[in-house]
């Protein structure tokens, strides 16, 4: 065992002998507790929470990669902008305002305001929408584990899969609201340690937002040297229309994303659920805005360090992540990627750009970036180990919330609402363990069997939350006209193009190019156009709803109590 | 509230979110997307502009946004008089 595999393994089992802790002292014994956490958190908690949540295996490990080697910096900034930017979204148009009608979940709102049809689609939309992200994080678990531990990857991940279920299925929401605190703190702290700890090192400024400034002209000559496009220079990789529409996208998605939405019902009132939102964001932004800065600073170091050094001098790290096969040569005709070799037998490496006259010759994976950036910046290996934990630390955190939605759609939504209405307190939570463990297992199987169009499939996520929930939750909450037959048409509109435009553009049809060129991570702005459009159409040539549904919308409007939303809630039916 | 207070309540309540709506619109799709090129011929602290706008200033505006929100909802709630209240999560 290496110096850093024993580190690792150090603070992977003292963190998880927190998490578990922690969800045992707040285990609950009540739906109210595993499905809200009885109501009770704290915003600054509930909003590192959700930060913890939101911030997945992809923010983490993946984000600073893309940005730096697929999106060549400024093109990287679509998830910036866009993961952040939902946020403002959310808290003005959506989260008070959920809040106030009370419910638990996504379909819960849509049920209750429009129909049982319209719930009965968002069921299955939440329900999609998770499972696509979940499996992404138990594959991510299990690579960190495979590379940190030496172990196989599918052990990987059903070690993931038990301490997942250990605290989502004993401590519910509540559990899982406090558990994901420590995580945020585990993983803003590994996050941040290397960062400062680099930005120091290179450009004398222990505050890496700003001493990345301090590279960035020496990096654009760099990597004009080697034939790249410019780092900072805007549209090398992606066009104008293109960054506009996934960026937009990404922001209308994280606002529809259903387990984000949720834990707005765990704020205290309608003040806090602003608050959350509020907290969440600036928590969210300590990672977002150090993401780009740790970015230029890898590429600046793997530039310097890579091209032009024998492959037998190559630094440990490169080694190491080739061994696993995570640092390649360039792909071969039927994609594959062989080991790294001396191509043209100049005796070097070369790490060069499509500009160059000198062919590349080395492929870096996204992946690794993050994780490997403290050895790239030769950091020590306690440090490594921290950041093992915390990328860890993201996706379980994120597998859990995810779960959680999954187990109390299952159980609530359908359950409860559909099979059988008159289940007690007792019989909808054993539903809701059981759903949490079925859905355990399938999530660890996809895990271990991921299919092969996992990144297409988390675009469509985006573009499905986008082109589905926030059109009609946005117009259900701002428009008392807004109708039931409105709602389902104009989700179903957006989903069936949406999805219709995705399938459409995969290669075997030869359309990638797509309609003017619009990527398909960007079209879920388009679907979610379409989706109010339609909703709008619809609902002006149905009957408008009720005056008690129409009076119904307008308390929620207020904070405080209002005498409808108090009988809403009372479970009376308002007709 | 009677429901000329609510009516002022919600414009109130409507204006703010236009305002600051128009915000989060400029910084992000103008600043650091539209109008990239041209910000990135100033240059701050090693920064181009609009690459600084898209990859740093348009997350650190979205968080003053919703941090003006908040503020200023609590006192249009203290206004109003429905700060006070305490709500309960709701059972089905």
């Amino acid at each position: 065992m290496t110096d850093i595999q024993a580190w690792t393994l150090v603070f992977v089992v003292i963190t998880f002998a927190i998490y578990i802790y922690v969800a045992w002292a707040s285990r609950v014994s009540d739906t109210k507790g595993f499905y809200v956490a009885g109501g009770g958190i704290p915003a600054p908690a509930n909003g590192a929470a959700i930060a913890a949540d939101w911030m997945s295996a992809a923010s983490f490990i993946s984000m600073a990669g893309i940005i730096a080697l697929a999106g060549n910096g400024y093109a990287g900034s679509v998830y910036l902008m866009g993961w952040t930017g939902g946020y403002v979204l959310l808290a003005l148009l959506l989260a008070p305002y959920l809040r106030k009608f009370g419910k638990y979940t996504v379909p819960d709102f849509v049920g209750d305001r429009y129909s049982e049809t319209a719930r009965l689609i968002a069921v299955v939309c939440a329900i999609v929408v998770s499972f696509v992200y979940v499996a992404g994080q138990m594959s991510g678990v299990g690579v960190v584990f495979s590379r940190f531990l030496g172990v196989d990857t599918t052990w990987g991940v059903i070690i993931g899969m038990a301490i997942v279920f250990c605290y989502a299925v004993l401590g519910g929401m509540k559990g899982i609201t406090w558990t994901q605190v420590t995580q945020y703190s585990v993983l803003i702290i590994a996050y941040l340690i290397p960062a400062v700890a680099v930005s120091q090192k290179l450009t004398g400024i222990p505050l890496p937002q700003i001493g990345f400034g301090q590279i960035l002209e020496e990096l654009n000559a760099l990597q004009a040297d080697l034939g790249f496009a410019s780092y900072t220079e805007a549209f090398t990789s992606q066009n104008m229309l293109n960054m506009i529409l996934i960026t937009a996208a990404l922001m209308f998605g994280t606002a529809g994303l259903p387990h984000v939405i949720v834990r707005f019902y765990t704020a205290k009132n309608v003040r806090a659920a602003r608050y959350s939102a509020l907290w969440a964001l600036f928590f969210i932004a300590l990672l977002y805005t150090t993401a780009p800065a740790v970015a230029s600073f890898a590429k600046y170091n793997i530039l310097g360090d890579v091209n032009g050094v024998a492959l037998a001098d190559q630094p440990n790290w490169f080694n190491q992540w080739a061994d696993v096969g995570l640092v390649t040569g360039p792909a071969a005709e039927d994609g594959t990627l062989p080991p790294v070799s001396d191509l043209n037998g100049n005796g070097v490496l070369d790490f060069t750009g499509a500009g160059s006259d000198v062919a590349n010759e080395v492929v870096i994976n996204n992946d690794i970036l993050v994780l490997a950036s403290p050895e790239i910046g030769g950091l020590p290996a306690p440090i490594v180990g921290l950041v093992a934990a915390g990328g860890l630390a993201a996706a379980l955190s994120t597998a859990s919330g995810l779960l959680l939605v999954i187990s109390s759609s299952a159980a609530n939504d359908l359950y409860h609402k559909r099979i059988n209405p008159k289940a007690n307190e007792k019989q909808q939570l054993l539903v809701a363990r059981i759903a949490m463990a079925a859905a355990i297992l399938i999530a660890g199987w996809l895990g271990i069997n991921p299919p092969g169009f996992v990144a297409q499939v988390v675009a469509l996520a985006f573009g499905l939350a986008a082109s589905s929930f926030f059109p009609i939750l946005v117009l259900g909450i701002f428009w008392k006209r807004c109708t039931a037959a409105g709602a389902a048409a104009g989700m179903t509109a957006g989903i069936v193009t949406t999805m219709a435009y995705m399938i459409w553009t995969i290669d075997i049809y030869g359309n990638s190019e797509g309609i003017w060129g619009i990527h398909e991570t960007g079209f879920g702005t388009i679907g979610m156009l379409i989706n109010f459009a339609v909703t709008i159409i619809v609902s002006l040539m149905t009957k408008p709803p009720s005056e008690a549904m129409q009076h119904l919308v307008e308390d929620v409007r207020y904070p405080g109590r209002t005498e409808l939303v108090a009988r809403h809630a009372a479970g009376e039916e308002i007709e | 509230m009677d429901e000329q207070a609510r009516r002022e309540y919600w414009r109130s309540n409507l204006r703010l979110m236009a305002v600051l709506l128009t915000i989060w619109a400029l910084v992000s799709f103008g600043a650091g997307i539209i109008f990239v090129d041209a910000l990135n011929n100033i240059e701050i602290a090693g920064f181009p502009l609009g690459f600084w706008f898209a990859q740093q200033g348009s997350i650190i505006t979205f968080v003053i946004l919703i941090a003006v929100y908040v503020w200023r909802m609590d006192k249009l709630d203290k206004r109003y008089g429905i700060d006070e209240y305490e709500e309960e999560v709701h059972h089905s």
